[in-house]
């Protein structure tokens, strides 16, 4: 597997990856305020958010219909359409694309579920890797606290209640994140994660983010000249499936 | 009246895999029902000669369940959705039905296979496949992403040459449907011809694929009657385990 720049591709590719409640959602956030005055062309894209395949994957979550395959294959089919639709021909254009979880996140989640990793990693091989990965790496039980301080109640596979691994959510949501854990860590070296103390305050960590970007990226190749795209567009509805899901839910 | 016979056949124990890792935590050898796909191209009598092996088996007093493309719970309405709007690029379509084809899998299929259902698949992972090869998908890929498929105990691709399609298809509906005809690939602006070289790619493929994974080739342009005497024969040997 190549990055993008490896490719030949004109734009770089930049994925966030962490537990909920590790801060990263918040990083790639300020990140994409400071490119975008900056004048950088940048794109932000959200694991799970393609609108094609979104009411699919709320269906399937509220009527507790995923099995561990199908949970991966529809996510699959949700990064895919971002993928080509989005990410590609940004890439193309000389964007700086920037993704709030990319493919880890699924090798992480989906192996947990039990699905082969062989499998799990050759469903993504049409994608390439990310020019730089920030890894957000927070002690277990400070992020536990942030989501569950904040966020009481706690969605069925977002707490891995479909692995039986405790009937009680939150002793669920524990055990399902730290395994999560172990496989970010397990997986680190291979895929070159940049890993940021997400113990530190925000403004330290962004501090760090914005340098490695200062020396990665030469801002002169990736100026805009025309007005930003605008994000694909947040459907509202009164549909029964249609609540929008938080941190790309898990 | 001829009476049927009171004494029912009870399947042989099949020898059961699957293609790559399976389903997690399912076991093969627990799946007692057989498995039966038909494969082919819209037009091709896939629907008839299925409700004819249905009403068959049934009154031989096995119980059935039926499964096809695009049938799921889970991503069937979205499927239509996106493939009524042509927004599908090719790796999104493949995944979109492999999603479709493994919520039916564990389901449907694996449940009655565990029940000692027969299960007569309108069109299974082969016809999925040939498409995406059509539309120049690794072929690696999709062995990878079929691993979750279970073998079938029978195989049937009922073939058909594209001008006799053409002829079927534009009798029963009076035109061609938009992804039959390969519209999605630009082969030609005309429905027509797109469809007549689209079929053809099709036939090439599903003939690569024969090689790999062996199913039986029917000449489905015989009477109905004919096609489906011959299914019956090669039913029969599966359900007695002579095949």
């Amino acid at each position: 597997m190549k990055t993008f720049a490896q490719l030949g591709f004109p734009g770089r590719l930049v994925a966030v990856e962490g537990l909920d409640g590790s801060g990263k959602s918040t990083q790639i956030y300020l990140l994409k305020r400071w490119l975008e005055a900056e004048g950088v062309k940048v794109y932000f894209s959200e694991w799970n958010s393609s609108e094609l395949v979104k009411s699919a994957t709320s269906k399937g979550k509220k009527r507790e219909l995923l099995t561990p395959t199908t949970f991966s294959l529809i996510h699959a089919t949700d990064f895919a359409d971002r993928y080509e639709r989005h990410l590609l021909p940004l890439l193309r254009a000389g964007y700086v694309v920037l993704c709030d979880r990319y493919i880890f996140t699924a090798f992480a989640r989906d192996t947990v579920r039990g699905c082969p990793p062989s499998w799990v990693r050759g469903i993504y091989n049409f994608a390439a890797l990310p020019d730089i990965t920030f890894f957000f790496k927070a002690d277990l039980e400070v992020s536990l606290n942030r989501i569950l301080d904040g966020r009481p109640k706690l969605k069925f596979f977002e707490a891995g209640m479909d692995l039986r691994l405790s009937s009680d959510p939150y002793e669920s949501f524990r055990i399902f994140q730290g395994r999560i854990l172990d496989q970010y860590l397990a997986m680190s070296t291979e895929f070159h994660f940049v890993t940021i103390d997400a113990n530190q305050r925000v403004e330290a960590q962004q501090t760090t983010v914005r340098q490695l970007i200062n020396q990665r990226i030469d801002f002169d190749s990736f100026r805009r000249h025309s007005p930003l795209p605008l994000p694909p567009p947040v459907r509202r509805g009164t549909g029964a499936f249609e609540e929008v899901e938080e941190d790309g839910g898990a | 009246m001829k009476r049927t016979r009171s004494k029912l056949v009870v399947p042989s124990a099949s020898n059961r895999a699957f293609y790559g890792d399976g389903i997690p935590g399912v076991k093969a050898e627990e799946l007692a029902g057989k498995l039966i796909a038909v494969e082919g191209a819209d037009g091709s009598g896939r629907s008839t000669q299925i409700a004819l092996l249905v009403e068959w088996l049934e009154t031989r007093g096995h119980a059935t369940v039926q499964v096809g493309l695009k049938r799921s719970t889970l991503v069937s309405d979205e499927l239509n959705d996106a493939q009524n709007g042509n927004i599908l690029s090719r790796t999104t379509l493949s995944l979109f039905y492999a999603t479709d084809f493994a919520d039916q899998l564990e389901n449907v299929i694996l449940p009655a296979l565990k029940a000692g259902f027969i299960v007569l698949a309108d069109r299974y992972i082969y016809t999925l496949m040939a498409r995406d090869m059509v539309r120049g998908m690794d072929e690696a890929w999709l062995k990878n992403l079929y691993g979750v498929a279970l073998k079938p105990d029978a195989v049937f691709y009922l073939n058909i040459e594209p001008d006799e399609l053409v002829q079927r298809n534009l009798a029963k509906t009076a035109t061609l449907d938009y992804w039959e005809s390969g519209m999605d690939l630009g082969l030609s602006r005309d429905l027509y011809d797109s469809f007549l070289k689209y079929q053809g790619l099709m036939q090439n493929a599903f003939r690569r694929l024969q090689k790999t994974y062996g199913f039986t080739i029917v000449n489905g342009t015989r009477a109905v009657d004919e096609v489906n005497e011959e299914l019956r024969n090669k039913i029969d040997a599966v359900l007695e385990g002579k095949s």
